[in-house]
């Protein structure tokens, strides 16, 4: 069995420039085999632009990092598709493909592609098509759970179709994306003119139920979870299934410390020794597994939620 | 001055044999359904069709000279695939005219087996950009593309400018803020989202709770809002509901508001709509049948005064007293909204 890589996610949220720079110039010492960089949320955001994202994969890349692009996952206007070409057309770096737009494009340049959870990819034909478009890897959607994910790989092991598959592991889910921008809604402001106020959020806004439950996280025009997914519990089960990595989304801090901890987790199941890692002190959210057990998403590690009254 | 565009098709929703029959006796030219399971995402208990129903409304439709569509709109879960291939087949058995699908996968199933089966690209594929429609066009050859209700006009008129593929928008209706597709608020607080299961925010996790001042709505134990007394209550679709951010609470993520393009019928017919779709597969045939009638006439005069074209108030006045929340927008359309 192949060992299980640790890949970095792109920044979800709306950092500075400077912040950005600063968080790749540390992150290329971590022990990734991937880092995926670049806006996939909001064509507003521009403290980099495409030019800005190619250069630092490329400087990136030169750390021995294998380095992807990930595209803008909805694209609605003509802008989007030219900042989303001058992407595909940088002839060196990979494209993560949020939409199914990218991956035509990636197919037409020729580039073999890593395939978003945009793409919505439920079961084994689709992930041969996608394959045969050029996807040399796969994001299952994030609500897929453990048993749905393992009878598609069977299915596509009995096709005989080779893909490797990387798993949301840690950090707020990305749920949903909107044309409305809800920063923009809670400050009163209009979309097109935002002000940037995600900015003011390095990790999103908190969203509460009325009786103060943190439910959600709002991010722009994405929704996400309030609870931290963490599949940290799984790495046994997931090693066994044949993953080949596990994907760590970005957050304002500890990022560092959660690297840390998958790569003592893998390193145990590598070594048959039981480490306990414990990386609830790196997040201010629940950490959640749901889906992966087949449940709702936010219920918690640990917790058997029934479902109905 | 421009040719004369034709009019825009009215696709209207059946959820049951009486709605199919109201649509088509209402003016509708095509009426959408789905089969009773989890392959269409209006997945719920006492709607849809079998086989027997689904064979009467195709006759009774076809016999009026209108079209019927089968929406296969969720995505083939697992590995196990054998009932979505089979609503491809009951469709394609049926006579149906096109079905509608948002899996790849299967639009590709359904090209092999049945070459001149018309296909329709599902809003739930997510396809906002004209790029992802070609892809469809090129491997598949669908021939209509549903768009989400993510777009301004502006944005319609590229995409109808960059393809021969038919574009079909959403009307009226309830407004999903959310991409189609791209959602899955649902399945977060359930388990079951319209990508997987093909509900959203479902009945059956749906608890209301009697207190002494309030009355609070949950989903699968989560609190989505809260009524005073004398405040309407709505359904707990948990993007609608009120949340606190910031100290704030509100409506954060979207009002419980309808979709209505009445009064941009005519810069609709003029960019080159093809279709224009009704939501509502969950609502009753009175629905139907007002609806239908209200924008069958709406759409008729715009075709004939074009820019002269008014709303008339009697038509508001029908449309609003079946909206949901009773407020009425042009959604993304056009964008004031913040």
């Amino acid at each position: 069995m192949k060992k299980l890589q640790l890949t970095l996610g792109p920044v979800l949220f709306y950092w500075s420039r400077d912040d950005i720079l600063r968080f790749y110039s540390e992150a290329a010492d971590w022990p990734l085999e991937t880092i995926y960089l670049g806006e996939a949320v909001c064509s507003r955001r521009q403290q980099l632009r495409g030019q800005d994202w190619i250069s630092l994969g490329r400087e990136l890349a030169q750390s021995g990092r294998q380095v992807v692009l990930s595209s803008q996952a909805l694209i609605e206007s003509e802008s989007d598709l030219r900042r989303l070409r001058k992407l595909v057309e940088n002839g060196e770096l990979q494209l993560e493909a949020n939409d199914l737009g990218a991956a035509r494009l990636a197919q037409q340049q020729g580039q073999p592609f890593v395939a978003g959870h945009h793409l919505n990819i439920y079961n084994a034909d689709t992930l041969a098509l996608i394959r045969s478009l050029g996807a040399r890897r796969w994001i299952p959607p994030v609500e897929m759970d453990r048993d749905t994910l393992s009878a598609v790989l069977g299915q596509a092991a009995f096709n005989g179709v080779q893909i490797e598959t990387e798993l949301f592991a840690w950090g707020r889910l990305p749920l949903a994306l909107s044309a409305r921008c809800f920063t923009a809604r809670h400050y009163n402001l209009s979309k097109d003119d935002c002000q940037f106020r995600c900015m003011e959020h390095p990790d999103g806004l908190r969203l509460n139920t009325r009786e103060q439950q943190a439910f959600l996280t709002i991010n722009g025009i994405q929704t996400m979870s309030d609870g931290c997914q963490s599949l940290l519990p799984h790495l046994a089960d997931i090693s066994a299934m044949g993953i080949t990595a596990l994907r760590i989304s970005p957050q304002w801090q500890h990022t560092a410390q959660v690297v840390q901890g998958y790569q003592q987790a893998v390193a145990a199941i590598e070594s048959r020794t039981t480490g306990e890692v414990d990386l609830s002190p790196y997040s201010d959210s629940l950490l959640v597994d749901g889906y992966w057990r087949g449940s709702a998403g936010i219920s918690a590690i640990g917790e058997t939620r029934h479902a109905h009254s | 001055m421009p040719a004369t565009r034709p009019l825009p098709e009215l696709v209207c929703p059946a959820g049951s044999l009486p709605a199919l029959k109201a649509a088509v006796d209402n003016g509708a030219d095509t009426v959408y359904l789905g089969l009773k399971n989890d392959t269409n995402a209006r997945n719920f208990a006492g709607l849809n069709f079998d086989d027997r129903t689904a064979r009467e409304g195709i006759h009774y439709a076809h016999q009026h000279g209108r079209k019927v569509l089968l929406a296969i709109n969720t995505y083939a879960q697992g590995g196990d695939i054998s009932r979505w291939h089979r609503a491809i087949d009951e469709g394609a058995a049926l006579g149906v005219d096109a079905i509608i699908l948002a899996d790849i996968g299967l639009m590709k199933y359904a090209r092999d087996r049945y070459p001149d089966l018309r296909l329709h690209m599902s809003v739930q594929s997510s396809a906002t950009n004209y790029e992802a429609i070609k892809l469809a066009q090129d491997m598949f050859d669908i021939r209509r593309a549903v768009l989400p209700r993510v777009l301004t006009l502006d944005q319609v008129k590229q995409v109808i400018d960059h393809t021969n593929v038919e574009i079909e928008v959403f009307g009226f209706g309830s407004l999903c803020v959310m991409v189609e597709g791209r959602c899955l608020l649902s399945s977060y607080a359930t388990g079951e989202s319209p990508n997987s299961h093909g509900v959203c925010s479902p009945a059956k996790f749906v608890r209301w709770e009697h207190g002494q001042q309030a009355l609070g709505a949950r989903l699968n134990g989560i609190l989505i809002d809260e009524y005073q007394q004398g405040e309407p209550a709505g359904y707990p679709t948990l993007c609608k509901g009120r949340f606190e951010v910031e100290g704030d609470t509100y409506y954060a993520l979207e009002e419980p508001t309808s979709l209505n393009v009445m009064s941009m019928l005519p810069q609709i017919i003029d960019i080159g709509v093809a279709a224009i779709k009704v939501e509502g597969r969950q609502r009753s045939p009175a629905y139907v049948a007002q609806v239908t009638r209200t924008l069958r006439e709406a759409l008729d005069a715009a075709g004939r005064d074009k820019q002269r074209f008014a709303v008339k108030p009697a038509w508001t006045q029908a449309l609003s007293k079946l909206a949901e929340g009773q407020q009425q927008t042009l959604g993304a359309y056009n964008r004031p909204w913040k």
